[in-house]
């Protein structure tokens, strides 16, 4: 029982860091049509950027700078790439993005090499226990912030400005183009707000129990995609249910794997795109995803 | 998906239609016979006058357009997104060690094999990368575009967790060795029975090579005899409008699945082809960057364009390859263990950035590219009709616009 209450908190914790990355993906995908696959190695790219300047600038300011910078590439490809495609084809979108990726993730992984980079965390190293539950601080720590993050996402997103805009846009571009709703502005800042959640979610990603920076973060990242895709894509509640399902999900499985060796080592990280095949089989759109509608 | 083959044609047809339809060849429809019986000859004659590497990279090539083309009537013609490519290449090139391949092995690392003809291997690896492509199909067939690429990525995840734990088919981690081809005695792995032509020996390298054009060929004419059927006009108006489609009559699930069991049998091919191209089959050989290479070959070639999909496997393919060969010559590219980049990351960011240009600016790839060449040489002769041309694509403009509210009502 304890054991299975251990998994279920940690599951939990890395529930909500897949919830962070998959909302990333959930706003991208409602303000600009793009399922952007180049998300994963944005995050790598955060999560590198924080290990490389954590000694120049210390902790504080690696994660402010990692997280701008996560931020600016992200605006960077919208500006540069997805703005120039508006009223492309969804599938040329998500290709452009996959271009998008393979050149960050080639230039990422020739600079790591084989080596892990360290972050230095101040909780690193510590673990909480209550009765007889123990997470270690840093997923601990992983759970707070992205409780708060993603309460002040909803908040900005149900009463802000950008928030509003974005919603208008993503029912009806057309009218609320026609509204004045400046089209590019608001997918510019859903670029920018996925930076910023992918940078964070990076930053306790590559924390205990993880070793470190390494090209194997990217691997650990793409499962967000199953966690965006099964809540629905165009559901920001969805992703956040998506994350915690795969996270829980995922613990469960690595955490029993002894039970279910006939399944092979390793079987964990299989779990997320197992169950989003399972879901997607029963409900197409997702869990919350609108229903595309066909209408001749 | 419409736009991307779309502005080729409207150029082309009214000029076609203007020419007088007698029995007078026009020089146009000369040449291209004839560039393509240039190309055949070269081919055939390429082992008589390259070395062992270029007819490697060629093998390489060949088994690579095989996949591509595969992938291309599934992504660029139906419009159904994978990127599960990497899965069914596996099961061929598994398939094929298995059933052709001896049991054996050193100690912990048993493996078992069937020990069958490698041909029979082969159809076995085409088949069975067939069925599960069929498997798939209902999965695919119940999602909506975008929901689909997402989907297939996890068939790459579960793949390779297969291919790890299943160490006694797939050898496992280290993977296993792939018996050489044969085919009625005639072995393509060795130099028995010896054989020469014009001098030239012909081993391993030069026997592969004409094995994998005659399947390159064999592949090519099949996926264009498909593309101008019946069949193969039901897949583009599915991929166009499944409304439409199903309006018109086209069984949308089936044909989802024929397009799905037709794509992943190419693939199981070339799965066959890498195996014999590489002489082992390992796991991580079948990753999600394989996937990812192949949605390249055929973004880079021309989305819907079976020619394309052959230059953009010819490109990502042997890009990597040739980089390595001329490291010492190329800036800023260095060999294994030097300061610069290394070819195949040299490659891959080619390759990237090629992908981005190619959407940004010529959707329809390298086929577009080379029909807009076409379009512009042909120019010149048709000059004298241009203004009856013009007046006549105008008047059809306008009825296009009035046209236009019927066709573009389809809601997505």
């Amino acid at each position: 029982m304890t054991q299975f209450l251990s998994l279920l908190v940690n599951g939990i914790s890395l529930g909500t860091i897949y919830a962070l990355i998959a909302l990333g993906f959930v706003v991208i995908f409602k303000a600009s049509e793009v399922v952007n696959f180049a998300h994963g190695s944005l995050l790598l790219l955060g999560a590198y950027v924080i290990a490389v300047t954590s000694d120049a600038l210390g902790f504080l300011g690696a994660v402010l700078v990692g997280v701008a910078v996560t931020a600016v590439a992200a605006v960077l490809v919208e500006r540069l790439v997805i703005n120039r495609l508006r009223g492309a084809p969804v599938i040329s979108l998500a290709i452009v993005t996959i271009g998008v990726d393979i050149i960050i993730l080639t230039e990422l992984v020739r600079r790591l090499g084989s080596d892990i980079l360290n972050v230095p965390h101040p909780w690193a190293g510590e673990s909480i226990r209550f009765a007889g539950v123990g997470i270690s601080l840093n997923r601990g720590v992983a759970m707070v912030v992205a409780a708060v993050l993603i309460g002040l996402f909803f908040l900005a997103f149900k009463y802000s400005n950008w928030g509003v805009a974005m919603r208008a846009s993503a029912e009806d571009g057309e009218t609320a183009a026609l509204m004045g709703i400046k089209q590019g502005q608001v997918s510019a800042l859903a670029w920018v707000v996925a930076g910023v959640l992918a940078a964070v979610a990076a930053l306790f990603l590559v924390g205990s129990p993880t070793p470190g920076v390494s090209p194997t973060v990217y691997a650990v990242a793409l499962a967000a995609f199953p966690a965006a895709i099964l809540g629905g894509l165009d559901s920001t509640g969805g992703a956040l249910v998506g994350g915690l399902l795969i996270g829980i999900a995922e613990t469960l499985a690595t955490g029993y794997q002894d039970e279910m060796l006939f399944l092979g080592r390793g079987f964990g990280t299989v779990v997320p795109y197992i169950v989003m095949l399972v879901i997607l089989l029963v409900r197409p759109s997702g869990l919350f995803g609108t229903r595309e509608l066909t209408r001749v | 998906m419409s736009e991307l083959t779309a502005p080729a044609r409207p150029g082309a047809s009214p000029a076609r239609t203007d020419r007088p339809a007698g029995p007078r060849r026009s020089p146009r429809s000369l040449v291209k016979p004839l560039l393509v019986a240039a190309l055949l000859v070269f081919l055939l004659v390429f082992p008589l006058y390259f070395d062992e590497f270029w007819l490697r990279t060629g093998f390489a090539v060949f088994g690579a357009i095989v996949g591509a083309i595969g992938l291309n009537l599934l992504v660029g013609t139906t419009g159904q997104l994978s990127l599960a490519h990497a899965f069914f290449l596996a099961v061929g090139a598994i398939s094929y060690v298995y059933v052709s391949g001896e049991s054996g092995g050193l100690g912990d690392f048993q493996v078992s094999g069937l020990g069958l003809p490698p041909i029979v291997g082969m159809v076995v690896g085409v088949l069975l990368a067939g069925l599960a492509g069929l498997l798939f199909s209902p999965i695919a067939a119940r999602l909506g575009g975008i929901y689909l690429g997402v989907a297939s990525l996890g068939l790459v995840f579960i793949g390779q967790h297969v291919l790890n734990s299943w160490t006694s088919v797939t050898g496992g981690f280290n993977g296993r060795a792939a018996p050489p081809f044969e085919l009625f005695g005639f072995s393509f792995g060795s130099t028995d029975p010896q054989l020469f032509v014009l001098g030239v020996p012909f081993r391993e390298a030069e026997r592969l090579w004409y094995l994998g054009l005659v399947l390159a060929l064999g592949a090519y004419v099949v996926a264009r005899n498909i593309l101008r059927s019946r069949p193969g006009r039901a897949l583009q108006t599915l991929r166009d409008s499944e409304v439409a489609a199903s309006v018109m009559g086209v069984n949308v699930q089936a044909y989802k699945a024929r397009a799905f069991l037709i794509s992943s049998m190419y693939a199981g091919l070339s799965g066959v082809m890498y195996a014999l191209s590489i002489g082992s089959v390992a796991p991580e050989s079948f990753g999600l960057l394989v996937s990812i290479q192949y949605l390249a070959m055929i973004v880079i070639g021309g989305l819907g364009s079976v020619g394309g999909a052959a230059l953009g496997a010819l490109f990502v393919t042997a890009l990597p390859l040739v980089f390595q060969l001329y490291a010492d010559a190329l800036p800023l590219v260095t060999g294994v263990g030097g300061g610069g980049l290394a070819a195949g990351e040299a490659a891959r960011y080619l390759y990237g950035l090629a992908i981005i240009l190619v959407i940004l600016f010529e959707p329809a790839g390298l086929a577009g590219l080379a029909h807009r060449f076409r379009r512009g040489r042909a120019r010149p002769g048709g000059k004298v009709t241009r203004p009856p041309i013009d007046q006549s694509s105008t008047s059809g403009q306008s009825t296009n616009l009035s046209d236009r509210p019927a066709q573009g009502s389809n809601p997505s």
